[in-house]
């Protein structure tokens, strides 16, 4: 089986620019990669391209091919739509592809146009990712189910507000260098404790932007990347998917998440290693209490008390584990369907010492990158290792 | 939303006419998973053999939240309440009426009042606390 490397990372920056057109995000992101890698377009075999709202945002299906186009790549495409964990599931597809023999080189990422359709249409738009009948026509909003999970979090284990507050100051902290990032300010715990509630507990502090930006990647094979003498230290060595019930109120937890918990055994598993080794993470924090989620499904933090780890800077950059030092969904920015390629692009540049924040890591060998769906009805989560420096 | 608004959704639809009639039921295999319509397959263990059954009188309320930013279809309704309460073998979603959002408490019990957005007219699933 072969490693699956990391040859070249592009980002667009992540923030409000309603009038860039998903295919233009995506060339961007795709130049930016393709001249890291040092890899000709030529040699790219598939893309994958992950991206949730585009009907409703671009009036755009079939963007599979559209993207191949724009990046100015000809091969067969396919998009691959898990709401937010869209482009997290098209990078686990080019890890089995590449792993079994039948890719050598592929172009993988994702694009997200949101802003333009403005808030209530953007909050239309992401809610079709919860069930429709029996949870958007009862008003679930983002935002609602996230709450509705938070409050469980408290009357089950306890904490309050204040400690989700820690993880937006936190995140924020993080994006302070990252000039990709939507929010590049400092914020206070009490800036996140008076903003305007959304669905309470939560408010408006605890919710990642809504965002425009593309994310790609290209991957090749081990083999590939030795014969063309590639600056290609990282590589994925570990994935893993997760699924759960559609519906809140039809699974067994409200304030766990067992589909990531499910991804992150399976992918520590594949890349033989386990939580003790992780040195940094990327995990999707769409609402601080997701963060939380996160940390203990993925046995960062166990069951119950992942509610204090910022607040008691276990997971600070200069914390054990630094979480979100990209500043996470939460300042970086949320362009759905860029987000699981994102998330694999600020690990990789992480390790490869590449990264605004890698000082915080020096030396790290081993990052995680989680990527959440709905409520965490499908979740993806990939191990990258430093293989060769 | 579709807009031929005079198409019922198969199941669903039939559910709601039940559940203002004070008639709500689950679905249930014969190893007791509950379930909401439309199903066909029990998603529990993959029983196509499903059966109404009604729905106790009361539900308890699991967790809520108090929503102040809406999607389009419920504008004019926020701030309101939604819950995840309950019944017997199936939990619901819905939206707590006839108190102040503010009112509503983790445990507190509850019976399926269908009731109207007003915003939009349309049927919504509520609880109304007894």
């Amino acid at each position: 089986m072969s490693d699956v490397r990391v040859a070249g990372t592009g980002l667009t920056p992540f923030g409000n620019s309603p009038e860039r057109t998903g295919r233009d995000l995506f060339a961007e992101a795709s130049i930016t990669a393709f001249e890291a890698s040092g890899v000709p377009r030529d040699d790219v075999e598939a893309v994958l391209y992950g991206n949730f709202m585009g009907e409703l945002s671009e009036h755009q299906g079939h963007q599979g091919p559209l993207m191949a186009e724009a990046a100015g790549v000809q091969a067969p495409a396919t998009r691959y739509e898990s709401a937010c964990a869209s482009s997290g599931t098209a990078v686990r597809e080019a890890v089995k592809r590449i792993r079994n023999g039948e890719n050598d080189v592929l172009l993988v990422g994702g694009a997200e146009r949101m802003t333009n359709l403005g808030t209530a249409g953007a909050t239309e738009a992401l809610a079709i990712a919860a069930d429709d009948l029996w949870e958007v026509r009862a008003g679930v909003t983002f935002p609602g189910a996230y709450a509705l999970m938070a409050q469980a979090y408290f009357d089950r284990f306890g904490g309050e507000h204040e400690d989700l507050a820690h993880i937006a100051v936190k995140n924020h902290a993080n994006a302070l260098t990252n000039e990709k990032a939507q929010y590049q300010s400092a914020i206070e715990v009490s800036d996140v404790l008076e903003a305007p509630p959304v669905s309470e507990p939560l408010g408006l502090y605890d919710a990642c932007p809504i965002s425009d930006g593309a994310a790609a990647l290209v991957l090749t094979s081990e083999s590939y990347a030795k014969e063309h003498d590639l600056e290609a230290p990282v590589a994925i060595t570990g994935t893993g998917q997760g699924g759960d019930r559609m519906a809140l109120h039809d699974r067994e937890h409200l304030a766990r998440s067992p589909a990531a918990r499910e991804a992150g055994e399976e992918a520590y598993a594949d890349a033989g290693v386990d939580a003790g080794d992780v040195d940094l993470a990327e995990v999707h924090d769409c609402f601080t209490i997701a963060e939380v989620l996160a940390l203990e499904a993925l046995d960062l933090e166990p069951i119950g008390e992942g509610i204090s780890a910022a607040r008691d800077g276990r997971t600070t950059a200069d914390g054990e584990t630094p979480i979100n030092l990209s500043g996470g969904l939460k300042a970086k920015g949320h362009p759905v369907g860029a987000t699981g390629a994102s998330q694999i692009a600020e690990v990789t540049d992480l390790l490869a010492g590449e990264h605004p924040n890698s000082e915080h890591v020096d030396g790290a060998t081993t990052g995680v990158a989680h990527n959440a769906g709905g409520t965490v009805a499908s979740a993806t989560v990939h191990v990258l290792e430093v293989t060769d420096r | 939303m579709s807009d031929a608004e005079s198409v019922a959704d198969a199941g669903f639809d039939e559910w709601l006419d039940a559940a203002e009639d004070g008639k709500a039921y689950a679905l249930e295999c014969a190893n007791g998973h509950g379930s909401l319509p439309p199903r066909r397959v029990c998603p529990d263990c993959g029983s196509t053999d499903l059966e109404e059954v009604a729905l106790p009188e009361t539900g308890a309320v699991q967790t809520f939240t108090i929503t102040h930013v809406p999607t389009p279809a419920f504008e004019e309704d926020a701030p309101y309440a939604t819950a995840i309460a309950d019944f017997g073998s199936v939990g619901i979603t819905g939206q707590v009426i006839g108190v102040e959002p503010g009112d509503v408490e983790t445990g507190m019990t509850v019976e399926l009042e269908i009731t109207v957005s007003e915003t939009t007219g349309e049927r919504v699933i509520g609880f109304q606390p007894v």
